[in-house]
């Protein structure tokens, strides 16, 4: 329930805009394709890590079990084919004489001779009745007429035909093993063959097994003793340590720690004729070393690739954040200009049509009432001649304001024929201000000029210009008090654009009214603005290709600054 | 002599009362409210100075302007125009227009123009006579 909620939260920030405001809009839609992308690249990194190291340790155990196994086997067969030859040559032994032969000290010195020719190890060779008493013995122990009825190996041989013992220190403290055959005779008597073998070949069979330092391989007894000496755990005769597998099982590998608390791999291998377990142990750390390198440097890519993955997502988070942000301000401004052209082109379309249409009737008031005043003028009786004069006077005068402003609203609206000349700005600014400079004079305002020299000349339209350049010149001077200050400035800005400042120390503007400074027919001047001054400036600027802004202060004064392009690439109007 | 002047105009109430100012200025006006009846009166009468509204319903100035000065091409016209149409005036000028007005008009500066669009008139009749006399006096072998 928690997780989908997040889930859904997590996919409408996304793909929705949140209702958050606008700064935090980016840094929630950061953070959200941060997380997301991070998510989906590491997830499946983790996922793959995870199951690749676990494919791959199941499959190593495998490739170390499967050979441990194998050798164990190998070793217990050759133990096993080792013992069972020892123990068909004492069956051959037993089945080829007879029972008066083998009691015969004599013979079997002979054989036990001829044996030990062929067969190493043999250590002696006896034969015992049925009731257990050795009737002959040739060795070096005095074993004739010994009575062996009451021990377990007699009952055992008697029972199973053969036997196997464990071992024990015999002669001259060398580890032996005893091994019987029962034969019964034609005659229907029984005789026990019994012979001792050195077990000193035993270690050769374990040392052709070619172990490493970390392996150890030996026999036990079931019961277990060890049956042969062991790296690990002792001599022989001791008993082994670890608990392992009792029972009838074929050959296992399983992990044991022992009393070193070492993590061993041990396989064990019982014996099927005899009562031995072939016992490999390895240790583990030498076995699984390749893994642990292995899975170290599978850490270590991780680890790199986590943190390059992390770095890159950032990266391109803060990439993809910021170009949304650019293309979001680029459409809003965008929006806005088309906005405010539209506004403009709409209002002169109007004007020029309200222009046009205001003409003729104004044209009529303007004749009727140079008629009246005509009349009143010509007749030199009329009685209050001087007030109607006055009349007529004050509606020419009207009408005349009435044209200058449709004048105006026309030249607004109308598309301007551009003339490109070659003109030094600089010259075009002082030009302009010479219209100007009879007003600073009387209103004591100072005229600071500061003139990049050796600007480049520009292409551009002159008249348009200086009309430009007065629009805002006016408007400063309309600002400032007496005694105020102005102060012009002109610098290339770059390689193909001269900017130009006017910066006074006036009024100042408020938010409100910079706003809609560059809208028609808005004004603060209390009388006699038309509120178009500053739009077709606006207007005439754009058509050039520049660009005009304006920063104001109230209280401290305004700054406009002009940029134009040395080459006017003419914006066709609308 | 009076100067005979023709004004030109849909507005039926400019006209007419341009028309009693220039009376009054000693002018002999007639008055046309379309292309049309201009071109009658300039048939049937002799005019002088003919100031005529760039901008009418039916026929325009400049079309009109054109069969005047085929009808009559020493009578001088002078174009009345709003600011909208100052480009139409001044195609009207190059046609052969004397000079143009923009409206709504300075009686003064109307009649100014009238007065020196007159004299024009006049100089070229004169020299056209001075021509033909000289003609005649060639012909006649003195």
């Amino acid at each position: 329930m928690n997780s989908k909620n997040l889930w859904t939260r997590l996919t409408k920030g996304l793909l929705h805009d949140s209702d958050d405001d606008n700064a935090n809009r980016y840094l929630i839609l950061r953070r959200n394709i941060f997380i997301l992308m991070i998510l989906i690249t590491i997830i499946p990194l983790i996922i793959m890590a995870v199951i690749y190291q676990h494919e791959y340790q199941a499959s190593l155990k495998k490739e170390i079990v499967n050979p441990l196994k194998t050798l164990a086997n190998k070793t217990k067969h050759s133990f096993e084919l080792f013992l069972e030859e020892r123990l068909s040559v004492i069956r051959f032994i037993a089945s080829s004489y007879s029972f008066e032969e083998l009691s015969d000290q004599k013979t079997l010195n002979r054989i036990f001779k001829a044996l030990m020719d062929e067969y190493c190890c043999l250590v002696d060779l006896g034969l015992i009745n049925k009731k257990g008493i050795q009737l002959s013995y040739i060795g070096p122990y005095e074993f004739l007429g010994k009575n062996y009825s009451k021990q377990s190996w007699f009952q055992e041989v008697v029972v199973k035909g053969n036997y196997i013992s464990d071992v024990f220190m015999g002669y001259r403290q060398f580890p032996h093993v005893a091994i019987a055959v029962l034969r019964r005779t034609e005659e229907g008597r029984y005789l026990i063959l019994r012979a001792t073998i050195d077990t000193s070949k035993f270690d050769n069979l374990i040392a052709s097994m070619g172990l490493d330092q970390e392996s150890d391989a030996f026999l036990i007894n079931r019961e277990g003793i060890l049956q042969t000496p062991s790296r690990f755990y002792g001599k022989i005769l001791d008993q082994y340590p670890v608990p392992f597998p009792r029972g009838n099982y074929g050959s296992i590998v399983v992990e044991e720690v022992d009393p070193q608390n070492r993590k061993m791999l041990v396989a064990y291998a019982p014996f099927t004729r005899s009562d031995y377990i072939m016992v490999l142990a390895k240790q583990r750390s030498a076995l699984l070393k390749p893994w642990y390198t292995l899975r170290s440097e599978m850490l270590f890519t991780f680890a790199i690739s986590v943190v390059t993955i992390i770095l890159v997502v950032f990266k391109l988070t803060d990439t993809v954040v910021k170009r949304v942000k650019d293309a979001d301000e680029k459409r809003e401004l965008a929006y806005r200009e088309i906005q405010h052209t539209h506004k403009l082109s709409s209002i002169g379309r109007l004007a020029a049509g309200v222009a046009h249409e205001i003409n003729n009737p104004m044209a009529i008031i303007n004749e009727k009432a140079g008629l009246m005043k005509d009349l009143v003028s010509y007749d030199d009786q009329f009685r209050k001649k001087e007030k109607f004069l006055g009349l007529t006077d004050s509606i020419l005068q009207s009408v005349e304001r009435c044209k200058e402003i449709t004048h105006r609203l026309l030249g607004f609206a109308r598309r301007m024929e551009v003339q490109l000349v070659r003109l030094d700005l600089n010259e075009l600014i002082q030009e302009t201000l010479g219209f100007l400079d009879k007003e600073a004079l009387y209103r004591n305002i100072e005229l600071r000029l500061q003139l990049t020299d050796n600007l480049p000349y520009i292409f551009s339209d002159r008249g348009q210009l200086q009309q430009v350049f007065l629009n805002i010149l006016s408007n400063a001077f309309a600002a400032v008090e007496d005694e105020g200050q102005i102060v012009i400035t002109s610098w290339e800005e770059d390689s193909d654009t001269v900017g130009v400042s006017i910066q006074d120390n006036g009024s100042g503007m408020s938010g409100e009214t910079l706003k809609n400074i560059f809208d028609p027919f808005f004004t603060t001047k209390q009388k006699g603005g038309t509120g178009l001054g500053l739009a077709i400036t606006y207007g005439i600027v754009k058509k050039m290709g520049g660009d005009i802004k304006v920063t104001s202060k109230q209280g401290e004064g305004t700054i406009f600054t002009v940029y134009l392009p040395e080459k006017a690439k003419i914006v066709p109007g609308e | 002599m009076q100067i005979k002047v023709l004004l030109v105009d849909d507005e039926k109430d400019f006209v007419e009362t341009l028309a009693q100012r220039l009376e009054m200025r000693n002018f002999d006006v007639k008055t046309a409210l379309d292309g049309d009846e201009a071109l009658g009166l300039i048939r049937e009468s002799d005019v002088d100075v003919i100031v005529l509204d760039v901008l009418m319903p039916g026929k325009d100035g400049i079309q009109t302007l054109k069969e005047i000065k085929e009808l009559k091409p020493l009578i001088t016209v002078i174009m009345l125009t709003g600011n909208a149409t100052v480009n139409t005036a001044i195609e009207g000028m190059k046609l052969g227009a004397y000079d143009y007005l923009m409206k709504p008009t300075e009686t003064e500066s109307l009649v100014e123009k009238i007065m020196s669009a007159h004299k024009i008139k006049a100089e070229h009749e004169e020299r056209i006579r001075q021509a033909e006399i000289k003609d005649l006096l060639k012909r006649r072998g003195w």
